[in-house]
């Protein structure tokens, strides 16, 4: 009954979106998939990790160039030196992470069943720290966002293959999702009316990026942030700006939105960091 | 002068629904009624409508919601034009649109003035 009551909230939340409304995960991200190719038949679909710059050819120019002299280069290689530095005991970050922590960061966001949670990469990079007696590092910019840049940098290229395994991790993807399509903000609008209703076209002089691709290139250098940020720190001015109040970064609500929001770009390549206006 | 004759002529329903005691006072001051409605609507923590529509004169206006023209012909009901603009999701479910009136983003007096500066359009 529960599960049923789900299924029509959510179907209520979506409505005339794309989504099925009693579907699976899988069901889900097809029909995302399919409802990008019908809104923009030409864009092919490995360009969706391009964001915005799939969509509008003007500022695509503008970003192409500012790709040649890529300002996270300098957060790519501050991270690297931060990852190869022991911490006082003696240990390093790669011996919290399979293959010494090079080129993995696509096992993230990943639901740990034992834990019953979603575990992003940030978190991953946290309970390191904390586990070999270092403090936690501020979890939006700074340090971590050097460190999750080195750390894509290294996973360019591999495709997204998000996992839902079991149904507690079900019920964080359709935690996640629901909080997609959910009206927020004194503004009432959810985030799905920005980035699926209205992907290619204009909020004021800004054009609307589609959500197939958001997850794909983490951490991003933002001009108008002047710094490198995680993707939560965009979600937080994304609720912000429909006078919403945010959450918390890596809070349960932020880390099932990125689960829900990653899982749809299943298929697209890893391509972090990135360069955004 | 030509403005409020028409309004008459053309929201029959607005008298009725709103009446008399309201329209009358607002009639003479009609023309800056319309302008404090631009004020507002161009106020980007108030109506904000350019970040949306497309409207004769707007700067840099965004293509989120329909032009906005010829707007007397398309609201001869000016109670509907207000309806639309205090709670767009009564007439669309799914609408991006705020709800200007219902939560507060604007005033009951800010609101009738937008609808004037509307319908100016
Ligand atoms: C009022 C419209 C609006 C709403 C609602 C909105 N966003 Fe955004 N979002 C934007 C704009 C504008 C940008 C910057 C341009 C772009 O990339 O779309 C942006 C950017 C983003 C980006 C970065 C895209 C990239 O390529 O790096 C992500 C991710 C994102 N939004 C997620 C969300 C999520 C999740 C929500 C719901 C919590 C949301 N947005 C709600 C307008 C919106």
């Amino acid at each position: 009954m529960k599960k049923l009551l789900t299924a029509i909230s959510v179907a209520l939340f979506v409505g005339v979106t794309a989504t099925p409304a009693i579907a699976g995960p899988a069901e889900d991200a097809n029909a995302f998939r399919e409802y990008f190719k019908k809104r923009f038949p030409d864009i092919p679909f490995d360009d969706y990790i391009n964001g915005v710059y799939a969509v509008n050819a003007g500022a695509r120019e503008q970003w192409m160039a500012i790709e040649e002299f890529p300002p996270y280069q300098i957060a790519i290689d501050e991270g690297k030196k931060l990852f190869g530095t022991p911490f006082k005991n003696g240990q390093t970050y790669g011996s919290c992470f399979s293959n010494n922590g090079v080129g993995v960061a696509d096992e993230y966001p990943m639901f740990d069943s034992k834990r019953g949670e979603v575990v992003t990469l940030e978190l991953a990079i946290n309970e390191c720290r904390v586990k070999n007696g270092e403090e936690p590092l501020p979890w939006s910019k700074g340090k971590i966002a050097s460190i999750l840049a080195y750390m894509a940098f290294t996973t360019r290229g591999k495709k997204i293959d998000i996992k839902v395994p079991d149904d507690k991790a079900l019920a964080a993807y359709e935690d996640g999702k629901r909080f997609y399509y959910a009206r927020r903000g004194q503004l009432n609008m959810s985030c799905a009316h920005c980035h699926v209703d209205n992907a290619g076209n204009n909020l004021r002089a800004n054009t609307l990026s589609p959500a197939l691709g958001h997850a794909s290139h983490w951490p991003v250098y933002r001009s108008s942030w002047g710094d490198m940020g995680t993707l939560h720190r965009r979600f937080q001015g994304c609720n912000e700006q429909v006078r919403a109040k945010a959450f918390k970064p890596q809070g349960k609500e932020y880390r099932d939105l990125e689960y829900f929001l990653t899982y749809m770009s299943n298929g697209l390549t890893w391509n972090g960091p990135g360069a955004r206006e | 002068m030509r403005k409020p004759a028409s309004i008459f002529a053309t929201s029959t329903g607005a008298v009725l629904l709103l009446g008399s005691a309201f329209l009358t006072p607002v009639v003479a001051a009609e023309a800056t009624l319309a302008e404090t409605g631009k004020a507002v609507a161009e106020d980007r923590t108030k109506g904000n409508c350019f970040a949306c529509h497309d409207y004769p004169g707007a700067v840099l206006p965004g293509n989120v919601g329909p032009k906005l023209m010829n707007m007397k012909a398309r609201f001869p009901d000016k109670a509907k034009l207000r309806a639309q603009i205090y709670d767009a999701t009564k007439n669309n479910p799914n609408t991006i649109m705020p709800p200007f009136g219902k939560h507060r983003i604007l005033t009951d007096k800010e609101l009738d003035a937008v609808v004037e500066w509307v319908l100016t359009l």
